[in-house]
């Protein structure tokens, strides 16, 4: 009789194990949000345009020596016109070289923004179709990459740069990457 | 008469644009060597669109799509073997992008529960099969089935 009680109770049980198991689902983070492959890789190596003015291309060489920020951006995307005045702190406040990869985009329409909302980047790779953003491993605008002084990418940012995903997951990778170079360069 | 060729006129053509729609996208791409295109088609099925959660790079026009298409197409041509080029991807999308996972403590969840369903399952089945040969009816059950007029209950 008790075991026959037991069976009935069976199926609720079976449901609320299948409501644990989903609610954990939740707890494992955006279902849209890649793991970052990259991470402690090399920046891939280019040779690609600028959006005007000289040097006229841009390769791997120009990444090195400093702490970067690698920001994939188009006209296109309206997440970048979000995060542009966001940047353009980040930029000011810091005095971090922030590199502009134009992705997938119109360069006449990429220059028209800029002059517009004003410039935030160091310098200018334009991507115009895509390869250089198959080899980041991106798969859309924007995404933010921190480079260190040796080419090696140490954080990626999936989405808009935020004033909370800048204080909390991108500026302390920035500051703990720029006193390693500093006591580097000391010894 | 009329109505009945016009509903199967529509359902054909409901059928036809579900069929096309079903189909993969196609690029221009023509590839001197057959050899080479039949693996391209293969890469491009067990890719999966990073952008689009649930189709492969075959079946999504979108634009990451098309990239991923014509960087595989781009190593094919290269000579690299369908291993490098899955592993390249690999490496800059993890193991998202392909559509066979490997064996990992991270994916043997997904390798190993259709399995234990399956054993849950049969074993479910055998309990329920002999209880049904334990159960017998009683002598009353058995009068009364008979008055219903159920032949030998």
């Amino acid at each position: 009789m008790t075991r026959a009680r037991a069976l009935l109770a069976l199926p609720l049980a079976v449901f609320v194990g299948i409501v644990l198991l989903l609610h954990a689902g939740f707890g494992l983070g955006r279902a849209d949000l890649l793991p970052s492959a990259l991470l402690g890789k090399p920046f891939p190596d280019f040779d690609l345009p600028t959006l005007g003015g000289e040097p006229a291309s841009r390769s791997r060489a120009d990444l090195l020596g400093k702490v970067r920020l690698v920001n994939v951006w188009a006209t296109w995307c309206p997440t970048c016109a979000a995060e542009h005045d966001e940047l353009a702190g980040i930029a000011a406040e810091t005095g971090i070289g922030i590199v502009g990869i134009n992705y997938k985009d119109d360069p006449n329409a990429a220059r028209a923004w800029l002059a517009q909302r004003g410039d935030p980047y160091r310098f200018h790779i334009v991507d115009a179709n895509g390869d250089l953003g198959v080899d980041l491993g991106v798969y859309g605008a924007p995404e933010t990459f921190v480079v260190d002084a040796d080419g090696v990418i140490r954080f990626k940012q999936v989405g808009a740069v935020t004033a909370e995903t800048w204080r909390d997951s991108i500026a302390p990778v920035v500051v703990s990457l720029r006193e390693a170079l500093i006591q580097e360069r000391q010894r | 008469m009329t109505a009945r060729v016009a509903r199967s006129v529509a359902a054909a053509l409901c059928l036809a644009a579900t069929l096309a729609s079903a189909s993969s996208v196609v690029d221009a791409f023509d590839f001197d060597d057959p050899a080479l295109e039949a693996r391209y088609r293969t890469l491009i099925a067990e890719l999966r669109c990073p952008k689009c959660l649930n189709v492969n790079i075959a079946g999504s026009d979108a634009p990451i799509a098309s990239d991923l298409r014509r960087a595989v197409r781009r190593m094919l041509e290269e000579g690299r073997s369908d291993d490098e080029i899955l592993a390249h991807l690999k490496e800059r999308y993890g193991n998202f992008i392909l559509y066979d996972p490997p064996l990992s403590a991270a994916t043997v969840l997904l390798w190993a529960t259709p399995v234990l369903l399956i054993v849950l399952g049969l074993l479910v089945l055998r309990r329920i099969g002999s209880r049904r040969d334990a159960v017998a009816l009683t002598d009353e059950e058995r009068s009364k089935l008979e008055a219903l007029g159920v032949e030998n209950p």
